[in-house]
């Protein structure tokens, strides 16, 4: 007869590790830890066979409690740690990795860098091949370590130099930190992923000691490899080196053209938009007409005044030179349904002008090209500013009036 | 031998210590490992016929000698009997029932007091973890096979492995045991013969104590068990230093489930039958035992009012078991179901709280509530007894009290401080695997911010108790039934007037090994609720006291459901 409710080890270890669970959850943790102490004995059992056994657990679960209870100390967390490092061979990598990480969360770096470079010499026959990735991780953050003692070394440098003093054995650490940080940076962004600190790091360091070779070619890798996952920083960071370095405004362009493909709420949209309005090409300029719309259809950039700025002074030249109304008219279709009401409401209208003069100007000058005059944004803004007599105001009411037409041709 | 360096002066000069270490003959540094004993002497034949006074090899070199899996089990009942005592349980239970009941035992198993049948021999293995032997004896069963043949509850797979969680016992080691037999414990023509087992440590004890009408049911003897007032988990513990347990020895005595009430039952009933042992003293009206005696326990526990008393001795002489007959247990009686007291008696009060308040979610609160109007205006006396304030005194005691017990049961401690090992290669892991618990234990004990208790709570037999002194009015004990009670022709009945059967016909217990079928949904939840303070109190399963109730009911309106060709679920007294 099957005896379902009967009590067994396992069964009972089951239900301590839900208690725990619950604990946790609801931030109970001197209960997590009281029941914590009854299921240790589960690491004398073996549960092969578990997808994580209860030396994981222990681990995971031990270090949350660790680190939120008030009486724990960091010795208390290392000891532990140390513990957890002897139970499991196939985890040792990760678990020092993570120790890592946790003692630079608490500002401890050179016990972080010590605890980075012992887990580095680890030799485990075939389990050191498995954990090869982890072995990577590992040799990545202490090149950042380098790195970082590298700037400090270099900052201290720097101000002895204005001081007149002359350090040369901060200069040669400075030197043999920056060799250590290179080669483990560089051997970590080979692989295909997400290392947006770690490309920083290695830029930075190539770009001081002048190698801007390697540095935009190690950038161009990171944006255009398409075996690196998708990451708009890549193009944000290139985009700013070849600024930093003056190159053409084509490469820029080509840059940031990436990033309005992948993020087209970017804040370097507005400059994205600066820079095409500016250029000789028409093709150029009707880009960067659709850069801004794109931009401002997200909910970040409602009050973003710089925006509405671009977005006025391009609508406004156009209207001018009356030329490419058709632009507008085509950027304008599949907005003119949902931009009135979340752009251009009578609330909104109010709320501008309460809260930012220059945002409510800038807006109201867009929303009188396309809506028309009488639309309820551009006949509230545009009274208050008269009223208030702000100048400005008055010539906007001008200019969309004379424009009104304008309007009719967008909107017909 | 060992053929190491030595790590002070590189020399290869190694001596043996006494307690069985390498030491550096040319520096004297201790190495870390120790000399694995490995005697390859077989036991051929060499039946001990006496237990106690056994012909006993010289010590082996690791300080073991040889004992056979009967000597440890008879341990085990020595422990156990010595806690029973130490509970108030009569000497002479010890002394002369259990020890009785032991030897015949090992009589009939044939595992001593008898002539050898012919033939027979035990091969086995004295000491772990010779691997020398494989080839020369092919049909010996590996330890991987014999653990497969094991009925033992629970899984298999993860009982397997006690070293640590990376150890696998690999073909290559043959059957092994601290003790002389243990690898032949498992070999399939003992089934037979009733195998000892430790859950049938407790069959023995109950059958002792019945034998002995002492006052503790068998819910009672598991529920000390679980306390840990009775040795059972760890038991070994207190096995001599020379009894080595190793190997197959652990499958027998390390448990790692608690036992279950039907199976130490069950048991029971076999050994009786195997034992061979006649009719067993009888149980009578004085006896603790009697469905009276232990109604009245159970009510006063459940915190019911006194007179209810009336009615359960009234339900019990009607149905006839508070006859010697049905009470006294009958080895091999295949005619009559053999009677769990204690659940006997909880059922039977479940039932009379069904006749008299019918549960049926409306009846006894409809009654409750006209009893908190009398009580309103009557002060003085025992006051009427409702319904409502007994269920939330009980609900709220049984939700803490069931708390405590789901928080223990995630609670135990399974493993104590003498290690077991499959095997001696295994050893050094297995302690070290102990202390990073030990460690941890006290690492997390210190934040816990619980203050361990020191000894485990005294024993009792009461669960639950009720003070009439409280002022409070929480025990219900002098309650009085006067409300729902009517006169008629000179006797008391219930004024309600209906009934409702828990089932309407019963299952045979043969087809699926229960009388009825309990399930959550269907019933009131007046009655799940009754059934759940009982289960509570005697820690078994809700389904058991039902089937129980189920069959009590059938022997009370026995006549009523034979008359109607047709009946309904709701039937008038």
């Amino acid at each position: 007869s099957s005896h379902e409710h009967k009590l067994n080890f396992r069964k009972s270890k089951e239900e301590c590790l839900s208690y725990i669970q619950d604990a946790m959850l609801q931030k109970q943790w001197k209960r997590a830890a009281d029941f914590l102490i009854f299921y240790t004995e589960s690491l004398e059992k073996d549960f092969s066979k578990e997808y994580m056994g209860p030396a994981e657990m222990i681990w995971r679960i031990g270090t949350e409690i660790l680190c939120h209870h008030s009486h724990s100390s960091m010795k208390e967390f290392n000891s532990f740690i140390e513990q957890m490092k002897t139970l499991g061979v196939k985890r040792y990598l990760k678990v020092c990795l993570e120790h890592a990480f946790h003692l630079l969360c608490n500002g401890l770096i050179d016990e972080a860098y010590q605890n980075l470079s012992l887990a580095e010499s680890w030799r485990f026959g075939e389990q050191t091949a498995i954990q090869d990735k982890e072995m990577k991780l590992i040799q990545a953050y202490r090149g950042l370590l380098d790195y970082y003692s590298w700037s400090k070394q270099k900052t201290v440098l720097l101000e002895h130099g204005q001081d007149g003093f002359e350090d040369f054995s901060v200069e040669q650490e400075m030197h043999s930190c920056f060799r250590k940080a290179a080669v483990n940076l560089k051997e970590i962004i080979k692989i295909p992923g997400v290392w947006d600190l770690f490309v920083k790091c290695y830029v930075d360091l190539l770009e001081f000691y002048g190698d801007h070779n390697e540095a935009r070619q190690v950038l161009s890798e990171y944006a255009y490899n398409s075996k690196f996952p998708a990451n708009p920083n890549a193009h944000v960071y290139l985009y700013q080196f070849m600024k930093r370095h003056g190159e053409s405004k084509k490469s820029l362009i080509s840059a940031l053209k990436i990033l309005h493909d992948i993020v087209p709420s970017h804040e370097l949209m507005i400059d994205f938009n600066t820079m095409l309005q500016k250029s000789k090409k028409r093709k150029k300029r009707r880009l960067g007409l659709e850069v801004i719309f794109a931009g401002l259809d997200y909910a970040g950039w409602k009050e973003n005044v710089k925006a509405w700025s671009c977005l006025a002074r391009q609508v406004k030249q156009i209207v001018i030179s009356e030329k490419h109304l058709d632009w507008i008219k085509q950027e304008w279709n599949s907005r003119k349904d949902w931009w009135p009401a979340f752009h251009f409401s009578h609330y909104l209208a109010k709320r501008n002008w309460q809260g930012n003069e220059s945002l409510s100007y800038e807006k109201a000058l867009v929303a009188g090209i396309l809506l028309g005059k009488d639309c309820k944004y551009f006949k509230y803004v545009s009274h208050q500013g008269c009223k208030a007599q702000v100048k400005r105001f008055r010539i906007l009411k001008k200019f969309v009036n004379k424009h009104n037409p304008a309007y009719l041709r967008i909107s017909g | 031998d060992f053929n190491e360096r030595c790590a002070q002066c590189s020399e290869v000069n190694w001596g043996l210590t006494d307690g069985g270490r390498f030491y550096c003959r040319s520096c004297h540094n201790v190495a870390e490992r120790t000399r694995e004993v490995v005697n390859t002497d077989f036991i051929s034949n060499a039946r001990i016929q006496t237990i106690s006074k056994g012909l006993r090899k010289q010590e082996k070199t690791d300080g073991g000698c040889e004992w056979y899996v009967c000597e440890g089990f008879q341990l085990v009942l020595k422990k156990q009997a010595e806690a029973l005592e130490a509970l108030g349980v009569c000497p002479q239970m010890k002394d002369e029932i259990l020890c009785n009941f032991w030897r015949r035992y090992l009589q009939k198993s044939e595992q001593a007091y008898c002539n050898r049948p012919a033939g027979e021999t035990v091969k086995a293995l004295s000491v772990c973890d010779s691997s020398t032997d494989v080839d020369s004896e092919p049909e010996r069963p590996s330890l991987l096979h014999l653990l497969s043949l094991s009925e033992s509850e629970g899984d298999l797979q993860t009982d397997c492995s006690f070293a640590s969680s990376t150890s696998k016992i690999s073909e290559s080691t043959s059957m092994c045991s601290g003790s002389v037999d243990g690898s032949f414990y498992f070999m399939k023509n003992r089934k037979e013969k009733l195998r000892m087992t430790m859950p049938m440590t407790l069959s023995f004890c109950y059958m002792a104590l019945l034998w002995l009408r002492e006052p503790m049911t068998l819910s009672d003897l598991l529920r000390f068990v679980a306390e840990g007032h009775i040795p059972y988990l760890n038991v070994f513990q207190h096995f001599p230093e020379k009894m080595k347990l190793c190997g197959l020895d652990l499958k027998i005595f390390c448990v790692e489930s608690w036992p279950v009430y039907e199976e130490v039952y069950n048991k029971m009933l076999e050994l009786a039958v195997f034992l061979d042992l006649p009719r067993f003293p009888d149980i009578t009206d004085s006896c603790f035992l009697h469905p009276d005696m232990l109604c009245m326990k159970y009510l006063m526990e459940a915190n019911l009012p006194d007179e209810l008393h009336n009615w359960t001795c009234r339900v019990v002489k009607k149905i006839c078991i508070g006859e010697a007959d049905f009470l006294t247990l009958v080895p091999g009686n295949k005619t009559r179901r053999n009677v769990k007291y204690d659940v006997l008696a909880a059922a039977v009060i479940v039932v009379v709280l069904k006749i008299l308040f019918l549960l049926d979610d409306h009846y006894e609160w409809l009654l409750s509530d006209f009893a908190e109007e009398r009580n309103k205006n009557n002060k003085e006396g025992a006051p009427y007894f409702e319904f409502k304030k007994w269920y939330k005194v009980i609900k709220c005691s049984l939700d803490v009290e069931q708390k405590k017990l789901d928080e223990e049961r995630a609670k135990y401690l399974w493993r104590c401080e003498k290690p077991l090992f499959y095997s001696a290669k295994k050893k050094s892991k297995v302690l070290k695997r102990r202390q990073m618990v030990v460690n941890l234990q006290n690492q997390f004990g210190k934040l816990s911010g619980s203050v361990q208790p020191a000894e485990k709570p005294n024993p009792s037999s009461f669960q639950l108790s009720w003070f009439e002194e409280n002022t409070d009015g929480s025990c219900f004990h002098g309650h009085s039934l006067k409300g729902i009670l009517q006169e008629k022709c000179g006797l008391l009945t219930a004024m309600n007037p209906d009934y409702w059967l828990c089932t309407v016909k019963l299952c045979t217990e043969k087809l699926c090994g229960h009388l009825a079928h309990y399930r959550e949904v269907g019933f009131p939840q007046s009655y799940h609720f009754v059934l759940r303070l009982f289960s509570f109190l005697l820690r078994i399963q809700p389904s058991y006291i039902h089937d129980e109730v189920c069959v009590i009911e059938h022997k009370l309106f026995n006549k009523k459901l034979c008359k109607k060709p047709k009946y309904s679920a709701v039937i008038r007294k």
